[in-house]
């Protein structure tokens, strides 16, 4: 091996354990039977007991599925649309506009896209009287909001990269579009849509400072809460919740991994 | 059905396919721009909603450029842009210095590894970004892990200051946002002609030469798109100065939270978010015109 490359090998195991060893030491210590986070006093699994025993933090779960399952399906259905619409409607009056609202919430910062809806919220509800009490439904039209984006672009970039052959094909033997998109598009595009509606979902059970701007009081979603917690300091039971997530999410990840690598060895 | 009225509702499931979309965009995303844009033109009051209207009682319209007066002039504003603009900029290159590397081993890997190696890349941006800061805390504090370990080993006595200074920060932000600098640098870096650069060096360049004026050139796109992806989102931050950084050390995102929530000044609020998104267009439109001169090339 050359010095260049060791070099590289070096910085990539370093890169790696940069990016696992803080995870793995969360996990390491929610089996802590010690109050004091930091300090460690033998194994107990006692900390997931008193989590599932708290009312506070299972409401908040439950919300932040709630608003993570419905809005992932809204943003697949718009962005969907929004995609198909740009790959393959060419042509349309507004077409820059709306490509710049596509890409734009993406990187908007979060402090800007919580406060901006939220002011919207308020004043809708002077104008006409709704929202009257913030909650799920704002926060899911916020997260539909940002999560869209993600859709259309990966639905986008999916049937862009893919022939459109198929699609004429089916129209020159007489289907008709509306047909064509549900019968040919839709499907080919299925991979996409289920990439996006994950990705959708898996942000709206991240996000924590949107969702503080629009929600109102008594409604907590699981970070809003975590993050009430975590400002006073290091926890044992949100290390055991922080333990829960991390290996859901790493099976879920590792499993949707191997099933598609199987799936492209078979094709 | 004649085909002529087939072919009117094929018209017109697809202007609903753009129009929905659209309009949910119009409404939930532009509108609020305007709005925020409008509440920074008002001045702050006790009463609900906090502001004054646009519109005195006798319709004429009533707004002011006090709270931009007041940022421009107000010298803790500007100091805090500023650390942003620097904070952020910092963080960015040191995504950029460790991200490099990274991603160039893994375009260079065996076919097999790389798909594993990606994945890894992938996995801690799946899980919660609130418990990757939150993990940091565990390690950084004077109590922590790192400073145990240093201690136990005898390389120091009394723990380091970690946790609410600015290290903590600059750690937290190159932890969050090294994947988004990975993945568009692996991007351009895996599609790389590899024979480029063995030419340059048949040619006589050497090894670094061959870097700075081969690799170098070809990976911009990658190192753009990288380096705007994290400065962009890291120039707002909230949660990271917040669970990490010192009480002294603001930052712009933390500023606007704090004003609208716990100092209710929904105008300047509002007049610190316009000030923020001005100073981000420019970066957002060059990210744009990168992503679609890319998204060009490609095809």
């Amino acid at each position: 091996m050359n010095r260049t490359s060791r070099l590289i090998t070096s910085i990539l195991a370093f890169g790696y354990a940069f990016l696992y060893v803080p995870l793995i030491l969360v996990v390491v210590y929610s089996f802590n039977d010690s109050r004091i986070a930091t300090v460690w006093g033998g194994f107990s699994t006692r900390w997931y007991g008193e989590l599932l025993r708290n009312d506070q933090v299972l409401d908040a779960a439950f919300l932040s599925f709630r608003v993570a399952f419905m809005s992932a399906s809204m943003a697949t259905i718009l962005g969907t649309m929004a995609g198909l619409a740009l790959a393959r409607f060419s042509r349309f009056r507004g077409r820059t506009l709306f490509s710049g609202m596509i890409t734009s919430p993406m990187v908007m910062p979060e402090v800007i896209t919580g406060l901006s809806l939220l002011l919207l919220f308020v004043s809708l509800q002077q104008l006409t009287g709704w929202p009257g009490q913030r909650g799920f439904s704002t926060i899911t039209i916020a997260h539909t909001t940002f999560a869209m984006a993600y859709v259309a672009v990966i639905v986008q970039s999916r049937l862009s990269s893919m022939d459109e052959s198929l699609e004429e094909a089916a129209m020159d033997l007489g289907g008709r579009p509306l047909r064509v998109v549900f019968d040919i598009t839709l499907p080919l595009i299925a991979p996409a849509m289920v990439a996006g509606w994950l990705l959708a979902f898996t942000l709206s059970l991240d996000d924590l400072v949107i969702a503080s701007f629009v929600s109102g009081p008594g409604s907590s979603t699981l970070p809003m809460y975590i993050f009430s917690k975590v400002k006073l300091g290091v926890s044992p039971d949100i290390n055991a919740l922080a333990t829960l997530i991390i290996l859901f999410v790493s099976a879920g990840v590792l499993i949707a991994w191997l099933v598609a690598r199987r799936a492209r060895r078979v094709a | 059905m004649s085909s002529a009225a087939r072919a009117n509702r094929d018209l017109l499931w697809q202007r609903v396919a753009i129009a929905t979309p659209y309009l949910w965009l119009l409404l939930f995303f532009l509108v609020p721009f305007a709005i925020i844009l409008k509440i920074s033109l008002a001045d702050p009051i006790v009463a609900q909603p906090p502001f004054t209207p646009s519109f005195d009682d006798e319709g004429a319209l009533a707004v002011s450029l006090d709270n931009f007066r007041f940022l421009l002039t107000d010298k803790l504003y500007a100091v805090t842009y500023l650390r942003s603009v620097v904070i952020a900029g910092i963080a960015t290159l040191l995504c950029l210095a460790l991200g490099f590397p990274m991603a160039y081993g893994i375009a260079r890997a065996r076919e097999e590894t790389r798909g594993l190696l990606l994945l890894l890349i992938v996995l801690p941006f799946w899980i919660s970004f609130l418990l990757r800061v939150y993990a940091w805390m565990g390690l950084m504090n004077n109590h922590g892990v790192i400073n145990n370990t240093l201690i136990w080993l005898g390389i120091i006595d009394t723990p380091m200051q970690m946790m609410y200074t600015d290290f903590a920060v600059f750690v937290g932000l190159t932890y969050s946002y090294l994947p988004f600098m990975i993945l568009p640098l692996y991007a351009t870096l895996e599609r790389m002609d590899l024979d480029f650069v063995e030419a340059a060096q048949d040619l006589g360049a050497t090894r670094t030469r061959a870097f700075w004026d081969v690799t170098w050139p070809l990976a911009r796109p990658g190192v753009i798109a990288g380096c705007l992806l994290v400065f962009i989102p890291a120039m707002g931050e909230y949660v990271i100065p917040y669970l990490l950084g010192g009480p002294e050390s603001l930052l712009i995102g933390r500023v606007l939270f704090d004003e609208f929530f716990v100092n209710r000044d929904w105008p300047l609020a509002s007049a610190v978010a316009v000030v923020l998104l001005l100073l981000l267009v420019v970066p957002i439109v060059i990210l744009q015109r990168n992503q679609a001169r890319d998204a060009e090339g490609e095809a």
